[in-house]
């Protein structure tokens, strides 16, 4: 009786560790399209960015034997890809949805064409779990929470810290004003240009990495497009969070969760219900609807929309 | 005297502009793609001429380019509908392969034994039904809930093709597929006839049934956009969503009617693939390598004008074709051709500005 307790606590414990991990990526993610999008730029690229990501940290990380060499290789390559789409979004005032479908299919294309060598080889130097002392001997919690790589760590810590800056300081002031009313933001003397395309940066440094967690901490390989719809679930999220860190963190890991359950349910009685693994992958989509209907309701219930500016380039001078 | 660029808002845009720039764009990407092939260590003159060769510079090739230009066709035209109105439906891969799977079931397990006079309109009626179903979800919810359509139309695709997976790998594989994530062949009555052979002895695989269709949507939907009142209030509607709702357009009504057009079409090209092209149900990559996807380009590509599609689609239909014969040739992993897409979408969405803006050079005094 107490034994099947503690199996049962055993197996919870690691679901939710597995949530968190699962999650990770995607929190990285919409961390960075929140920035994108607050200050007026939606950027549908965050697919292709992530996987750009995923292949420039494994990549690098293979060439180097560094993990963090490659982990920062892969955030500037999502950060540069941005910057293919804020020239054309910002300067070039294209057509922001189109765009960033553009970018998603460009750094498919492009990863499949630099990742075809490193089909199948493995990573020797992966980015490992550490376990923090102390805390992680706290029963229950400690292996939850106090297990992981130090990428979830600053995950984690970049919510709080995201999250003060975009809603506490002067710097995030200006990045929602730019997002809600770029004229009244020109004419007080904020650069739009500058702080868009610095925000558009900042969200594909973060896709970036997020994507090189995948390839070189979360399954250390490289599998042509291995993002599989991480990016797009993003999208969903960043609405679900209503453009704020603190409601991403909860989506992402909800996220992570549906995932980490997947892969228990699989396997046929007794370890798991032996449902198809076709309609099981399923679910993290079908999730990510339901989250964007959650996130729209609540959306209109509490009238705080999108950023005014969402989409529209800015003109100075023109409506 | 310095030069200055001055930019004025064209108020239309001339035919022949709109021309010269999609041809423009595509120039410029296939230049920006020619780096990616150097530093590859790809000559790119002799990729370039793989592709045309492979594409258009053979009449098999040509045949080829037709049979992959036919979903593009089929799904471009549907989205030209559906981005007229300011309905991103991202989807159209999702709607194609409901489209495919609806084929299926009736050419296996509802018709198995009919003849091609009752199955094959019994296919392409249920196949634009699904296709349509999977676009018409999405409307409601944008219409009604306003959840972002990008996103719905979009995890659609991925249920779609992790449904056909389902299917395949499950119940409905086939009985004589040793091992294969395929189903049973279509009997000849539910597949479609392709035309006789251009040159003595040598046959391809142009499906002409769904050629026709094709080409026929095209000019009905050029007719129903340009020319009656429900493509005047799609096209309202997208242009100015307010004036339309002003003017007592139901936005719920227009909305769906566009999804639903735009979701059947891509489910007529699905039960093409099936039932002309593989005479099967396979597994989703390989009945479709993106076909909804490139369709966005070609939709972009064509100025969302439904004549302009067909161009547009023979266009990409060579690219994949040719893609094809320098994967094989060059020894380019498969995903390599998307960087085609990409970087040509790049390029058409950027010099959009050009049909938007009048730009002219002007000598005078700075400021």
């Amino acid at each position: 009786m107490g034994e099947r307790r503690m199996s049962l606590e055993a197996s919870v414990a690691s679901l939710l560790h597995d949530a968190i991990r699962s999650g990770t990526p995607v929190l990285l993610g919409t961390l960075g399209e929140i920035y994108a999008e607050r200050s007026g730029v939606l950027n549908l690229g965050v697919e292709g960015m992530m996987i750009m990501g995923a292949v420039t940290g494994f990549g690098v990380t293979l060439a180097t034997g560094n993990v963090w060499l490659g982990i920062l290789a892969g955030a500037i390559v999502g950060g540069l890809s941005a910057l293919i789409h804020a020239f054309l979004s910002v300067t070039l005032r294209a057509n922001q949805v189109v765009s960033g479908l553009a970018l998603t299919m460009f750094g498919l294309g492009m990863s499949g064409l630099i990742g075809g060598v490193f089909v199948g080889l493995p990573l020797l130097t992966p980015l490992r779990p550490i376990s923090i002392p102390i805390l992680s001997d706290i029963p229950v919690l400690g292996p939850i929470l106090f297990e992981h790589d130090l990428l979830v760590y600053l995950s984690i810590a970049l919510v709080p810290l995201l999250w003060f800056t975009l809603f506490k300081t002067k710097v995030g002031i200006n990045i929602r004003s730019v997002g809600e009313s770029p004229a009244t933001a020109d004419a007080l003397g904020v650069n739009v240009f500058r702080v868009r395309y610095l925000c558009v940066f900042l969200g594909g440094l973060l896709a970036g990495l997020g994507g090189a967690y995948l390839s070189v901490a979360y399954r250390p390989a490289w599998t042509e497009g291995m993002t599989a719809g991480k990016g797009w679930i993003v999208i969903a999220l960043t609405i679900f969070a209503m453009w704020s860190p603190g409601r991403a963190l909860v989506g992402s890991y909800l996220f992570g969760g549906v995932e980490a359950l997947q892969f228990r349910l699989q396997p046929p009685p007794p370890h798991g219900l032996g449902i198809s693994p076709n309609l099981l992958a399923m679910l993290p989509y079908a999730l990510a609807m339901i989250v964007l209907l959650a996130g729209t309701r609540e959306t209109i219930r509490k009238r705080m929309g999108a950023p005014s500016a969402l989409g529209t380039p800015y003109v100075r001078g023109e409506k | 005297m310095r030069p200055t660029l001055k930019m004025e808002k064209r108020l239309v845009t001339p035919r022949r502009v709109m021309l010269a720039v999609s041809i423009l764009s595509i120039a410029l990407a296939l230049l920006a793609i020619a780096f990616v092939f150097i530093e590859y260590g790809v000559d790119p003159l002799y990729a370039y001429t793989e592709i045309f060769v492979g594409s258009f510079g053979s009449v098999y090739g040509l045949s080829e380019t037709i049979v992959k230009a036919i979903p593009l066709i089929l799904c471009g035209v549907g989205l030209t509908v559906a981005f007229k109105a300011l309905v991103w439906n991202i989807g159209a891969e999702g709607q194609l392969l409901m489209g495919a799977i609806a084929a299926t079931g009736i050419a296996l397990y509802v018709f198995p034994d009919a003849p091609p006079i009752v199955v094959i309109p019994s296919m392409f009626a249920t196949g634009f039904l699904s296709g349509a179903l999977w676009g018409v979800i999405p409307a409601i919810l944008k219409a009604k809930l306003r959840a972002y359509e990008v996103i719905t139309t979009l995890m659609m695709n991925y249920i779609a093709s992790n449904l056909v997976d389902y299917l395949v790998y499950g119940p409905w594989k086939g009985l004589k597929e040793w091992g294969f994530p395929y189903t049973d062949k279509f009997s000849p009555s539910a597949s479609l006839p392709v035309l006789p052979p251009l040159i003595p002895g040598m046959s391809h695989r142009i499906h002409y049934p769904t050629l026709i269709l094709a080409l026929t949507l095209a000019v009905v939907i050029y007719v129903l956009v340009m020319k009656t009142k429900l493509g005047y209030e799609i096209r309202v509607t997208g242009e100015n969503p307010d004036a339309a709702k002003y003017a007592g357009m139901s936005y719920f009504k227009t909305v769906l009617l566009a999804m639903l057009i735009s979701g059947g079409a891509a489910g007529l090209a699905g039960v093409g693939e099936v039932a002309g092209v593989h005479y099967r149900l396979r597994y989703a990559r390989g009945i479709s390598p993106g076909y909804g996807f490139i369709a966005i380009i070609v939709a972009w590509l064509g100025r969302l004008n439904p004549l302009a599609i067909i161009p547009s689609s023979l266009l990409f239909g060579g690219l994949l074709v040719g893609g094809d014969a320098i994967q094989v040739s060059l020894g380019l992993p498969v995903a390599a051709i998307g960087i085609f897409n990409g970087v040509i979408l790049f390029f058409v969405v950027g010099a959009e500005l050009l049909t938007r803006y009048k730009i002219t050079l002007e000598w005078g005094r700075g400021g």
